[in-house]
């Protein structure tokens, strides 16, 4: 009776302080006064770009060969032409074509390899951390082995086993990379599980089903897309490093990995075969990793609080 | 502190014991080692004879606990291509990958952790924001490329390093500068947020308060305290050095462990690229034991359980 207005005023202030429009004006408004955040999201939005138009970026097709055209060095040096402003490779592709078209196979395997290593290492995570006990033993163990090995090697490992195709590679990147998932997760969810409201809701007889979907999820979500951030810029890393030995996807795959691989072998004569790919690479990790500093400020309120 | 010590042991027991049975099982995961490792124009007598000879048609349970008793006593079986123990072969290679690993870990200490500290201490400062910018390239720079682009400028076109191979001293400076510049990032934001951490503590304001030398504090109440959080970090960074010199190996063609395991790519030679990565996960394992000890030496909080 007395306590009704109030009651309904803390609603509307609930309200007010969760409507979408209202976080997302919010977040613009962390963006803008963040420059690092906004060179980090401007970086990854060109790739994007970059690899969702990519047919309309380039007349070239990232196979197409012009055995006449080959080995033209970028249009700025002598010898160049506008016609390919990156010059071309042996094969007289285009290296502009080649580096476009690389954005997608380069951000389509790391971007899905980590959302597979999200959804994998989440659940896992988060059953483990929830049900704990024996359970809580029996998924950890495999998942703290994976992250105490020297990662680089066992990934040359399995895809050595495994052989190179586009599916075996993210799914490579997906598995052996759901382990750090597990484990952040796992950390959150226990570190969540004692705080103060969770602990209210459970003695206000919340379901646990409610109480992961509308306790636990949202206050996942902050450090795992900043976590996803950061592990594609790993994935790129690593594709790069897979590729460069000659184990990513296969060679007619236009990926940065394999630009490179095949750019060593002319490095002296023909640099710019190499820089190219690498700088693409550079890029795009900066991008990312930027992008999850950012992330991961706005994300944790401490933070946020104290950098100002 | 013993209770602790055998804790920690048994745990790098079982995890080697982990070890053994994925580098065991990776290996078959195709279903047929046998044809993994011929040549594709072997013919299927010689995978036969070969699966024969390695003892692939033996039921996996067997082979199994041959391999693992052969391993326990050090016997990780054959190279295929040498025809010589793989063990022995990679023991032979440890030393340059040692090198390499140490030289770049200690170049890394040496610029990460200053600049981390300086950069914690002045956070905002032109020192910070250099520290910051080399962390961040250290993180975005694939260092296989910068090592192969640093071949082409400074042994190539200057002429200041050999191009590759380790015959003089100097070589080992580019390959160790480019496998350490990933860990130098990391080193540094560490020791920075740290710094930043310690710094705002109670008795860093008291020292200043009773006056003492701006240089005791950096050292004696900062980097003491930071150093127990970065003793864990390293024995990582280093496992991840050993992993990492895969590609820088075999950009500068030197002759340790990860050239080798890029070189048995080509041959097919499983059974040695398996014992390098068992024998490079019993290396990382073993720092990682050691760490936790030093740790537990260092901050008693550890080891009477938090």
């Amino acid at each position: 009776m007395a306590d009704k207005p109030l009651n309904r005023r803390a609603d509307s202030r609930l309200e007010l302080e969760t409507s979408f429009q209202d976080r997302l004006r919010y977040l613009g408004r962390l963006l803008l006064r963040d420059r690092i955040g906004i060179i980090g999201l401007f970086i990854f939005t060109s790739v994007l770009f970059a690899a969702l138009f990519a047919d309309v970026l380039t007349p070239y097709k990232p196979l197409d060969q012009d055995l006449q055209a080959s080995k033209m060095p970028p249009a700025w040096s002598a010898g160049g032409s506008i016609e390919h402003p990156l010059g071309t490779d042996n094969l007289g592709r285009d290296l502009l074509a080649r580096t476009i078209y690389g954005a997608r196979v380069s951000l389509g395997v790391s971007f899905i390899g980590a959302l597979i290593a999200a959804a994998l290492g989440v659940s896992l995570g988060a059953v483990s951390a929830y049900v704990g006990g024996r359970l809580d033993e029996i998924i950890m163990a495999p998942i703290n082995l994976v992250l105490s090995l020297p990662y680089l090697l066992f990934v040359v490992f399995v895809a050595s086993v495994l052989g190179r195709s586009l599916i075996n590679v993210i799914l490579i990147f997906g598995i052996t990379n759901s382990p750090i998932f597990a484990r952040v997760t796992r950390g959150e969810v226990l570190r969540i599980c004692q705080s103060a409201y969770v602990e209210s809701a459970i003695s206000a007889g919340a379901r646990w089903w409610r109480i992961l979907l509308i306790h636990i999820m949202p206050n996942l979500v902050g450090p795992l897309v900043t976590l996803i951030s950061f592990q594609v810029s790993a994935m790129i890393f690593y594709e790069a490093g897979l590729g460069f030995i000659g184990l990513s996807v296969p060679p007619t795959v236009p990926s940065w990995g394999n630009m490179l691989a095949e750019g060593r072998r002319y490095i002296t004569s023909y640099p710019w075969l190499t820089t190219l790919p690498g700088l693409a690479i550079m890029y795009t990790s900066l991008g990312m990793n930027l992008l999850g500093d950012w992330l991961r400020d706005i994300s944790d309120p401490r933070v946020r609080r104290a950098s100002r | 502190m013993l209770k602790y010590a055998v804790s920690k042991i048994s745990q790098s027991l079982l995890l080697l014991f982990g070890v053994l049975v994925l580098a065991f099982f990776m290996i078959r995961m195709t279903g047929d080692p046998a044809s993994l490792m011929m040549s594709r124009n072997a013919t299927a007598e010689e995978v036969a004879a070969f699966r024969e000879a390695m003892g692939f048609n033996r039921p996996v349970l067997v082979q199994f606990g041959d391999w693992i008793s052969k391993a326990l006593s050090g016997d990780f079986g054959n190279s295929l291509h040498f025809r010589e123990s793989a063990l022995n072969l990679v023991l032979q290679r440890l030393p340059a990958t040692l090198e390499l690993a140490v030289v770049g870990l200690c170049m890394a200490i040496i610029v990460g952790i200053p600049l981390g500290l300086i950069g914690g201490f002045r956070a905002g400062g032109t020192v910070d924001f250099f520290g910051r910018l080399l962390a961040l390239l250290g993180q975005s720079i694939p260092n296989f490329w910068l090592g192969l682009i640093l071949i082409l400028i400074l042994a190539q076109r200057l002429g200041w390093f050999p191009v590759f191979g380790n015959d003089e001293p100097k070589a080992v400076i580019l390959p160790a500068f480019v496998l350490s510049l990933p860990v130098m990032g990391e080193l540094l934001r560490l020791t920075r947020s740290a710094t930043l951490e310690v710094r705002s503590e109670d008795f860093v304001r008291t020292a200043f308060s009773k006056g003492l030398r701006r240089r005791t504090i950096y050292i004696e109440h900062v980097l003491l305290n930071v150093a127990i959080s970065l003793v864990s970090v390293v024995g990582v960074e280093f496992g991840y050095m050993l992993g990492g010199s895969i590609y820088i190996e075999t950009v500068y063609a030197w002759p340790g462990m990860g050239q080798l395991v890029g070189q048995a790519l080509g041959w097919r030679d499983f059974p040695l690229i398996q014992t390098i990565v068992v024998f490079t996960s019993i290396i990382v394992l073993a720092l990682n034991l050691l760490t936790d000890l030093i740790y537990a030496i260092i901050d008693p909080r550890i080891r009477h359980g938090r």
